[in-house]
């Protein structure tokens, strides 16, 4: 594994010799990376409007704009015969559209692109389930309820729940929390 | 006095409605800044009812991309807020807007801490989430002991959630992760699939972090086994299921746990040897998803110590991936098969011609991947087939894959050519349809592998004269056939040829196309430089020396201060030092390659005049040091590498030599009566050279290893590639030289690269050739790193680039991944 910051540990076991490298060597201060992980995910539209952003890395407001800006660009280049699959960076970009919105996630090197598809593929059906026919509209409207599923399904990057039903279970439940308490649940509450 | 209220603020949908309706990029900033008005006036009143929805709408505003920032302190009096909604947004809030880079983000770690204790399940959750998604050091440092805590409650929805929150504590502060060892006792015992997942994951992380941990942990692969095995042979699930397979996520995770335990461990490997043959063989490929847990299983094979009929139950699974209608798993079976090229030849040859096949497909990423692995696998055997496909490829590829496919052209060729002519033949065909992406160091190369075909200098040089005829744009091309005009001229003209028929061609037709080459808009300097020095060459070659005279005479006052110098020298040569002309500019003599430390070393071996094949009569020395080298390319037009290290190889004035290295610069031709040159490595050579790069040169060390070079960065006008080879004594040590390129107009200067690899490797700089970059591709910077990578895993670096260009200085840092398998197997 990498250790970015040049903490006691880190330097201790590189060799005294001939290595040049300073403090912290990355933005991500104080941040090691793995080699597995989902760094995050974007929903954006054709027209390449961004819908939702899932970051799972600390970067700052400006470094996220120049990655979605470039990004989305990158991928709505891609021609539809293409792979889903595409390197970006030192990253491994997974996307996939549904409809008008395109779905895309960043993961690292030793990541299985084809369960990542699988994930997104799940998200969909959850935002399909709870929203009955999910369309783009639903994820403009309501996008704070998109967020509130993808963080009841995934967490840190990573799947937290497998089963549908739970975490839709889950979403119900705490969607009953709010107050002002409404018998339907999908009034608006704020 | 009455308050003057405020009307309520619109509601979020509301807004998001009246936004959407604007028909301008300028009307919905207006709208924008009037909503953001009236929410920083209630913010101001210490709204209560309505922070809620005015930080909800703020959230959707700073989606479209606005500032938002002034909404992050209101987030975290929601958090703090006991109402569940206000909490809701309040964390997604801080989700949004907050980083650990501001202090503000470590108020919230009070109200976490109350809110991991919290009554609510939900809203617990809310704080897991949060402190998993976000969490700085500081604040799992704080929060370790409550995470811990959650990680042994039996509440399975709070438990899922605090393991991978865990997780991330632990990626922020590795030093943590002991103190959640005791509560992973029986974390697989759980029925509860996602506590199992998210364990696993756990598991995952704390034995790729520490060897202690996976020595510790081995003993779970039993029981992952099992668990494996029930979810393969139990019955239809409602609830995990995904279109037949019982939660493939969880398999997945299994599977990588799995390859990490049994990597290195022969026990472990027997242990889980019948369960992946189980999920190979009986896992549906229809669907993507059993094609995710088959390529997971796959890898895990290959990394296990998996006995050979698993292995290559493995290698066919990636070959029916190839066979896949869908690119999606042809593109992930391309990538898996580059990862064990190496290690399982024989079995990938087998899928060859289906991978050949890929080059032609649409997709950029499968043709990359099909063309690298092409050239794993060309070997002596298939070499005709696969150079007529990957020349095929060539021919028509992106401009992106040309230089990578030119550079393993040449050194597949350069291994298994089956004939001199053949090899020759290659090279022209490179040269011709992809000249302008061929690297600068390719010249040098095909420089000396012509030298060297002794009995094919004729054809040679009358196909290198045919292409000039056609084309003069692609500079390598231009630049190796100047050269050989100039050495080899004289065949040329006396139509020697015996390959193909021998064309009819004058002294004055040659000179034509050279001093054509001087004018030509089209040639760089560098190439003006080749074309003057293969004109003076043939001064000696041809007859009308007077024509050439007069050439060499105008270029004295040429504004190209290197062309200048040149014809200078040359017009000096012709007046002063006629009587040493010919000795100067005789034929180059064999040149050996040498093991060395970066692109090839060429080393003359013995400067007396005789063109043919001269055997070294005992090894030279290995360690002639580059500029050395340089020096001898650049009196002869070679390319104009910037020499820094400083040679401290004495040289051999003969008699005249005096006065020849006076005129000529620091040019150690032998050409005295001393047999060879400098035989000893003098002890006080630089301290960089180092053991391993002074031993007996071999042959072709460079070729034997094979392993292609790779760009590992290219930004800015600033490209660095990779050579490699291996450390002749030790096998664990790869020695890679950089060699940094620019193409900008200005000059990098104060250029220092730096590198950092992973904890289990080492890394060794030595000192850059200079500081340097020259503009326009002018020379190339060079610097050696020794790796040393006794574990055979895989090679990833981080590169730091600083360096001034236009006045300004320039920081830049960079991963790269791309190693070739080859460097760290």
């Amino acid at each position: 594994m990498f250790a970015l910051v040049a903490n006691q540990k880190v330097v201790r076991d590189w060799p005294c010799f001939g290595v040049v490298l300073g403090g912290s060597f990355l933005p991500r201060g104080g941040y090691t990376v793995l080699l597995f992980k989902m760094q995050f995910m974007l929903l954006f539209s054709r027209q390449g409007k961004l819908r939702l952003q899932k970051w799972y890395v600390p970067l700052s407001d400006k470094e996220k704009k120049k990655i979605t800006r470039e990004l989305v660009q990158t991928v709505l280049a891609r021609k539809p015969k293409m792979c889903s699959f595409l390197e970006w960076r030192d990253l491994k970009i997974v996307y996939k559209r549904y409809a008008s919105l395109y779905f895309c996630c960043a993961i690292e090197d030793q990541d299985n692109e084809l369960i990542t598809l699988e994930i997104i593929h799940r998200y969909v059906e959850l935002l399909d389930k709870y929203f009955g026919s999910v369309c783009e509209l639903d994820i403009i409207f309501n996008f704070e309820k998109a967020y509130f599923i993808l963080d009841e399904f995934l967490l840190g990057g990573e799947a937290q729940e497998t089963s549908k039903k739970n975490v839709l279970k889950a979403i119900e439940q705490a969607d009953l929390l709010q107050e002002p308490r409404h018998e339907y649940f999908n009034v608006p509450v704020y | 006095m009455a308050l003057r209220r405020m009307p309520a603020p619109i509601r979020l949908r509301e807004l998001i409605r009246t936004i959407r309706t604007a028909r301008t990029q300028a009307e919905e900033r207006e709208m924008i800044q009037k909503e953001c008005a009236a929410i920083r006036s209630s913010f101001r009143e210490e709204d209560n009812t309505y922070r809620c929805r005015n930080v909800a709408k703020l959230l959707y505003m700073h989606m479209l991309g606005y500032p938002a920032h002034f909404g992050q302190l209101e987030c975290l009096k929601l958090i703090a807020s006991q109402k569940f909604t206000d909490k809701r947004i309040g964390y997604l809030g801080a989700m949004l807007l907050l980083d650990e880079r501001q202090d503000v983000h470590l108020l919230m770690t009070n109200c976490i801490k109350n809110d991991l204790n919290h009554s609510t399940q939900y809203v617990q959750g809310l704080a897991l989430c949060t402190l998993g998604c976000m969490g700085s050091s500081e604040m799992c440092r704080d929060l370790a002991g409550e995470v811990e805590k959650l990680l042994k409650t039996s509440n399975s929805y709070l438990r899922k959630k605090a393991a991978l929150c865990a997780v991330h504590v632990i990626r922020k502060v590795p030093e943590l992760m002991e103190m959640f060892l005791p509560a992973t006792k029986n974390l697989l015992s759980e029925k509860n699939h996602g506590v199992l997942h998210t364990s696993v994951v756990l598991l995952t992380e704390m034995c790729e972090r520490s060897p202690d941990m996976l020595a510790h942990f081995r003993k779970l692969v039993p029981q992952l086994v099992r668990i494996l095995k029930n979810l393969i042979m139990s019955g239809y699930s409602p609830e995990h299921d995904v279109s037949g397979i019982s939660d493939p996520f969880l398999q997945v995770r299994i599977l990588r746990l799995l390859r990490i335990l049994g990597k290195g461990d022969d026990d472990s490997s027997e242990a889980m040897n019948d369960i992946l043959a189980q999920v190979a063989t009986n896992t549906e490929t229809s669907k993507n998803v059993g094609n995710a847990i088959l390529y997971e299983t796959v890898l895990t094979i290959m990394d296990i110590k998996s006995e050979s009929g698993l292995r290559v139950l493995a290698i066919n699974i990636l070959g029916r991936f190839l066979l896949n209608n869908d690119k999606n798993i042809r593109y992930v079976a391309l990538t898996s098969l580059l990862k064990t090229v190496q290690t399982d030849h024989n079995a990938v040859q087998r899928h060859r011609s289906t991978i050949v096949d890929c080059l032609k497909d649409l997709d950029v990423s499968i043709k990359r991947r099909a063309m690298e692995l092409s050239f794993a696998l060309v070997n002596g055997n298939n070499i005709r087939g696969m150079m007529k496909e990957l020349l095929y490829f060539l021919d028509s590829c992106d401009p992106e894959f040309k230089a990578d496919c030119a550079s393993g052209v040449f050194l597949a060729a350069e291994k298994y050519a089956p004939s001199k002519r053949w090899h020759i033949d290659t090279i022209m065909r490179v040269l011709t349809t992809a000249g302008s992406y061929v690297r600068d160091d390719s010249v040098p190369n095909l420089i000396q592998l012509i030298t060297n075909s002794v009995e094919m200098h004729a054809y040679t040089v009358q196909r290198l004269y045919k292409a000039l005829l056609d084309d003069i744009s692609q500079q390598p091309l231009v630049q190796v056939a100047s050269w050989c005009i100039g050495e080899y001229g004289d065949l040329l003209v006396s139509g020697q040829c015996e390959e193909e028929e021998p064309i009819q061609v004058t002294e004055d037709e040659v000179l034509d196309v050279l001093e054509g080459l001087l004018v030509s808009n089209l040639s760089t300097p560098v190439t003006r430089g080749y074309a003057l020095t293969a004109i003076m060459k043939l001064s000696t070659r041809f007859t009308s020396v007077n024509r050439i005279k007069k050439v060499v005479s105008i270029y004295g006052s040429s504004i190209d201060v290197e062309l200048q110098q040149r014809a200078v020298e040359y017009n000096a040569l012709f007046k002063k030092y006629d009587h040493m002309r010919p000795a100067l500019l005789e034929r180059m003599p064999i040149m050996e390659k040498t093991a060395s430390n970066g692109p090839t070393e060429i080393v003359q071996t013995n400067g007396e005049a005789e063109p043919s094949v001269v055997e070294a009569k005992h090894p030279p020395p290995v360690t002639q040091p580059t500029n050395q080298a340089n020096d001898l390319l650049d009196l002869l037009g070679g390319n104009d590498v910037v020499p820094v290290i400083q040679t401290t190889v004495p040289t051999k004035p003969a008699s005249a030599g005096g006065e020849l290295l006076d005129l000529l610069g620091d040019l150690s031709l032998s050409g005295g009566p001393a047999p060879a040159p400098a035989t000893s490595v003098p002890s006080s050579q630089p301290a960089f050279l180092l053991d391993g790069l002074t031993s007996p040169p071999l042959f072709n060390d460079i070729a034997a290893a094979g392993i292609p070079p790779m760009t590992a960065y290219n930004k800015n006008g600033l490209k660095i590639d990779f050579t490699f080879e291996r450390a002749n004594p030790n096998p664990n040590i790869a020695v890679i030289t950089i060699h940094a390129s620019n193409s900008t107009e200005a000059d990098m200067t104060d250029f220092v690269f730096q590198a950092a690899v992973p904890k289990t490797f080492q890394l060794q700089l030595l000192s850059p050739s200079s500081n340097v970059v020259p503009a326009l591709n002018q020379g190339t910077v060079t610097q050696v790193i020794r790796v040393l990578n006794p574990q055979k895993q895989q090679l990833r670096m981080r590169i730091k680039l600083t360096y001034t260009h236009k006045g300004s200085a320039v920081q830049d840092l960079a991963e790269v991944n791309n190693f070739p398998p080859q460097s760290w197997q």
